[in-house]
């Protein structure tokens, strides 16, 4: 993809609270095909950490190998990126957070990447409630080596090539929860109404935040028999409910109908409100969350919206203790037992 | 049996049954003779097992301070019917053999040439304790009691030992004096200890010398080096680092206030994940490091070349153990040279430190996080099994508290503002930096400046021209000319020093490229790096003078450069690294005893400098000591410096036990014939 960005900006672009307009959270040039749903996300990405006035420099952002992991170069540039190696991204990203746990961690992921290769990663990551936002950017198929399968795409489904997926999809959103996720959203990279909402409150969720958000590849994987083309997908999508985020201490100012609205507190005391559509939605509730999104797949549907969320989730660093103080920030003084301690183990191996 | 009396020179090995508590009644004993201040070395030989096979824990006491092993058993202690016949066999002529006589010996053991010592061992534990774990516990004790009589051991010491080891647990050391006594008293009864031959001897001879294991000491070397993170999977015989390392950071390094740990261990789901986490610590400014053993690092071989081509600092402890694939995991070898120094596809390779005793895994531990900072590069430390697991008699640890650690070139907001800086208002003294700054009032750059001048992210003292960066800041511009860019850490500036780190060739901008220039240029930096390198690792050491046979481990000195103060007039010279060490200096003084003076060179690390170089060049023909069938030390050699092959003759040993002195001594008499 070949284009030039226009350097014009409105001079009256809206700045956020920090002062810094939208196009201060962008990125490089994308070199993902247009239409890419891809982009889509990334420019919601940027929306998102925009509204939620979040500094820049303050993210690290981490993939491992895609066009999906990719995407971290086309969002907040001012921003430390690390485009690891395929299906790794989840330990890197335990890594540089064991580091420094107070910078948020957003890791952009494919469904070959993390449903693949990279599935005992994510698995363990998911485990270990690591506080990261863990994005697949989901298009059933491995864009970046030519639209091969891979273990999302629905048995049944249709390549462009015309051969048929012979095998079970592995479904990233019910496997998480059963994993014990303690976020679990899913959306539609077209739908960005439902996602930034959805962003924001995952990267304001303390602990695993998991994202999986269909994102159709055009290039291999928009055709009719495929599930995870935009047109399959629009047809589709059932959705939970939609909802709001408001970070601590806002007023949501939109007013909705009393008795479908179901107020969330996260633990910094940001709120997110749930206008809730299916029936029965309880995103407390991991067993009823599993039904639902049974429920739906039987229908051939996708649900989307907040599937679930512990209010009470602890985190890795709450795990094991570690300082309140970023561990990359400790000194010498702190880290090094001196000579004399060593004299004193010296002492005691004789 | 009679002969002359050995003292303080001598082979024992125990051969008892895996699982069955002998371990730390062996140790016993070692540490035994290590406080009568005598040279003392114990192998554990074990098998891969948890409960029932064999097991042998080998003892070389030596008064002329050789520590590696040597050949012949003197006395087997054989309480484990399995093996008994292949202990039997064992024993050298002359030696002793002491076993369990509640039951007869079966027919065969008829030997002449050696002593047989029978005690009935189950017999005496069963007539004193009545619980069936504690009559197998103390039968190892009993026969502990029994060498104490026939060695003259100073009982005092031993009971010592015992008080100590059951510290906090006083209510066993009473039963563990009584099973001693029980033995010893049955020596002393049944038995003329006089006519025992060996005899163990108080001495001076250790000084304020350490008994630790290798891999004690690495986990050790990490806490003093300032590691936060490590992130592991278990494989023998690297366990031990980490678990040293936990029980370290559980006493130094809890925040006496909070009670919350300055550290993270992570057991990760496989070694993929364990390098990926100490990747993503180490990226993010933390220093951490992870430890495993061949398969491990076969594995880990991917994220090698991430950290090399991306130049992510990783501390990687690897320690050896028998190959190829699973191949016997509780031997040694050395036998991952050429994997480690050259882990992962395409142009590819690594520091490697070789560390020859406990102090050294402590002192390259430490040195290896400097080294991957300094380098941004993974730095990997070749420890073995027979190095990590065994305890060694070494110097004492030391550690200077003015040391400051190597950071290397990483970037403070203040120093990344000052880049900029030059752009716009042309000047910059180097030594104003600070001022500068903070002159510059509140925006939130500065803000965030603050922060970062009170945190050690970052050299505050870089001297280097920072103006070279001519206002913009490359992460992979190489202004010093040693190949060596400038990095930043997340979280350092606002607006400054944001990247993208990916394993994707890119220019010195960190701008992904494609283009054939640039590549090329990217990666003929790296080798520039790798030059520099060779100034950075420690480089080898040379053994001073001829070795006389008085040296003994101790005796000799070593010289950093080449030739050494005395000697270095041979043609015939001989390399040694790791743990063929204490056996390669004591077969050198076996040859100067039949006047064969090799000059001798220990390297210290990869890649091979010039003294390296030097004295390679200065000899004809020169004798490489290593534990691998391949001769893989040799190669490398070969392959880094373009020596003729037939300049270098191999001494090899990969049977999965510690080389011999013996095995080295007959092959380079052999080869030099
Ligand atoms: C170890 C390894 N094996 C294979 C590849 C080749 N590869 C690159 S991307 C990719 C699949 C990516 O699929 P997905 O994660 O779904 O990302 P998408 O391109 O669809 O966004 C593969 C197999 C690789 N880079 N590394
Ligand atoms: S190949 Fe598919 S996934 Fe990759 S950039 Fe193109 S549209 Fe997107
Ligand atoms: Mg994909």
């Amino acid at each position: 993809m070949t284009y030039v960005r226009s350097t014009f900006r409105h001079p009256a672009l809206p700045k956020n609270d920090l002062g810094y307009t939208v196009d201060y959270y962008e990125g490089s040039l994308s070199t993902l095909c247009a239409g890419c749903g891809h982009d889509s996300i990334n420019a919601a990405i940027v929306e998102a950490c925009w509204e939620l006035n979040i500094e820049p420099h303050k993210v690290a952002k981490l993939s491992g190998i895609g066009c999906s992991s990719k995407s971290p170069a086309y969002f907040l540039s001012n921003s430390h990126g690390f485009n690891s190696v395929h299906g790794r991204m989840p330990s890197v990203a335990t890594g540089a957070n064991l580091a420094n746990r107070d910078l948020i961690y957003f890791g952009v992921s494919g469904d070959g990447d993390t449903a693949s290769i990279g599935m005992g990663q994510f698995v363990h990551v998911v485990r270990r409630n690591l506080n990261m936002v863990y994005l697949v950017m989901n298009n059933g198929c491995y864009g970046l080596t030519k639209g091969q399968d891979s273990a999302t795409a629905d048995a049944g489904s249709k390549s462009k090539a015309g051969s048929v997926n012979l095998f079970e999809a592995i479904d990233l959103a019910s496997l998480a929860i059963e994993l014990g996720a303690t976020f679990v959203g899913q959306s539609f990279s077209g739908d960005k109404e439902q996602l930034i909402p959805l962003l924001k409150a995952a990267m304001k969720h303390k602990g695993f935040a998991m994202l999986n958000v269909i994102s159709p590849c055009v290039t291999f994987n928009n055709n009719p028999g495929s599930t995870k083309s935009y047109d399959y997908v629009r047809e589709h999508v059932e959705i939970t409910g939609t909802m709001d985020f408001a970070p601590m201490m806002k007023e949501i100012t939109a007013s909705y109908e009393a008795g479908s609205i179901n107020d969330l507190t996260m633990h910094d005391g940001s709120i997110i409100r749930l206008h809730k559509l299916a029936k029965d939605w309880d995103p407390f509730d991991p067993n009823s969350a599993m039904n639902a999104i049974h429920h739906a797949k039987r229908k051939g549907e996708i649900l989307t919206g907040l599937l679930y969320m512990d209010q009470d989730s602890i985190e890795l660093h709450e795990m094991l203790k570690t300082n309140e103080k970023p561990l990359n920030l400790l000194s010498k003084f702190q880290l090094c037992p001196g000579s004399e301690t060593l004299a004193k183990i010296n002492a005691g191996l004789r | 049996m009679n002969q002359e009396t050995k003292i303080n020179d001598f082979v024992i090995r125990f051969a008892n049954v895996n699982g069955t508590g002998s371990a730390s009644a062996n140790a016993l004993f070692t540490k035994a003779v290590f406080r009568m201040g005598v040279p003392v070395t114990p192998k554990n030989i074990f098998p891969s097992n948890i409960q029932g096979l064999p097991t042998w824990y080998e003892v070389r006491v030596s008064e002329k301070g050789h520590l590696g092993r040597r050949e012949g058993v003197d006395l087997m202690i054989a309480v484990n019917p399995q093996s008994m016949k292949k202990d039997y066999a064992d024993v050298a002529s002359g030696g002793y053999f002491l076993y369990d006589s509640s039951k007869p010996l079966p027919p065969g053991y008829d030997r002449t040439d050696i002593t047989h010592i029978g005690i009935p061992l189950m017999n005496l534990c069963n007539a004193e304790f009545t619980d069936a774990r504690q009559r197998q516990l103390f039968k190892n004790i009993v026969y502990v009691g029994a060498i104490v009589a026939l060695f003259k051991i100073e009982l005092d010491v031993i009971e010592e030992l015992i008080g100590q080891q059951f510290k906090g647990k006083e209510k066993l050391i009473e039963p563990n004096i009584k099973a001693l006594k029980i033995g010893e008293n049955w020596v002393l009864e049944n038995f003329d200890v006089d006519n025992f031959d060996l005899r163990i001897e108080r001495r001076d001879l250790l000084g304020d010398k350490i008994l630790f294991s290798g891999n004690s000491a690495c986990g050790l070397g990490a806490i003093y080096a300032g590691a936060t993170v490590a992130a592991w999977y278990p494989i023998t015989p690297s366990t031990s680092v980490v678990d040293a390392f936990a029980k370290y950071a559980s006493k130094y390094r809890v925040d006496a206030e909070t009670g919350n740990n300055n550290y993270a261990i992570v057991q990760a789901e496989d070694e993929l994940a364990a390098i990926g986490m100490v990747m993503g610590a180490s990226w993010n400014g933390a220093r951490a490091f992870t430890a495993t053993s061949g398969p491990g690092v076969s594995l880990m071989n991917e994220f090698l070349g991430l950290g090399y081509f991306a130049e992510v600092p990783t501390v990687l402890i690897d320690v050896q153990r028998t190959g190829p694939s699973t191949g016997m995991p509780t031997r040694t070898q050395q036998s991952d040279i050429l994997l480690a120094a050259y882990a992962s596809h395409g142009d590819t390779k690594h520091p490697l430190l070789f560390p020859a005793s406990p102090k050294e895994c402590f002192e390259m531990t430490a040195q290896a996080f400097d080294l991957t900072e300094q380098l941004q590069t993974p730095a990997i430390v070749m420890t073995d099994l027979d190095l990590g697991m065994n305890d060694h008699v070494t110097e004492p640890l030391a550690w200077d508290d003015t040391r400051e650690y190597k950071r290397g070139k990483v970037l403070t907001g203040e120093q990344l503002d000052f880049i900029y800086k030059v752009s716009t208002n042309g000047n910059g003294s180097r030594g104003k930096l600070e001022d500068r700054s903070r002159e510059n009032g509140s925006d939130s750059a500065d803000a965030v400046l603050s922060e970062a001048d009170a945190q050690p992210l970052g050299d505050q003292n870089l001297t280097q021209p920072l103006e070279q960066f001519k206002g913009k800041w490359g992460r992979y511009l190489d202004i010093d000319g040693d190949g060596i860019p400038y990095r930043t850490i997340p979280g350092t500036h606002s607006t400054r020093g944001a990247f993208v780190t990916r394993g994707s060739s890119r220019d010195e901008y960190a701008v992904y490229t494609e283009d054939a220039d640039v590549y090329q240029r990217f990666v003929d930096r790296l080798a520039r790096k790798w030059e520099t390198a060779k100034e950075l690792v420690p480089g080898p050491v040379f053994l001073s003078g001829p070795p006389a046979s008085t040296g003994g481990q101790f005796g000799h000195s070593y010289s950093a450069i080449w030739p050494p103060p005395y000697g270095g007039g041979s043609d015939l010279g001989v390399i040694f690294f790791g743990t063929s060490t204490d056996a390669a200096i004591e077969a050198l003084e076996l040859l100067a005893d039949e006047g064969i003076l090799l000059d001798a060179m220990r390297p210290r690390a990869f890649p091979f400098g010039k003294a390296f170089r030097d004295f390679v060049d200065s000899h004809e023909r020169i004798f490489v000591i290593e534990q691998n069938r391949d001769a893989q030390f040799r190669s490398l050699m070969m392959i880094e410096l373009g020596v003729n092959a037939d300049k270098l003759v191999s001494v090899l040993n990969y049977d999965g036990m510690p080389i011999t002195a013996d095995n080295i001594f007959r092959q380079i008499k052999d080869k030099i014939k």
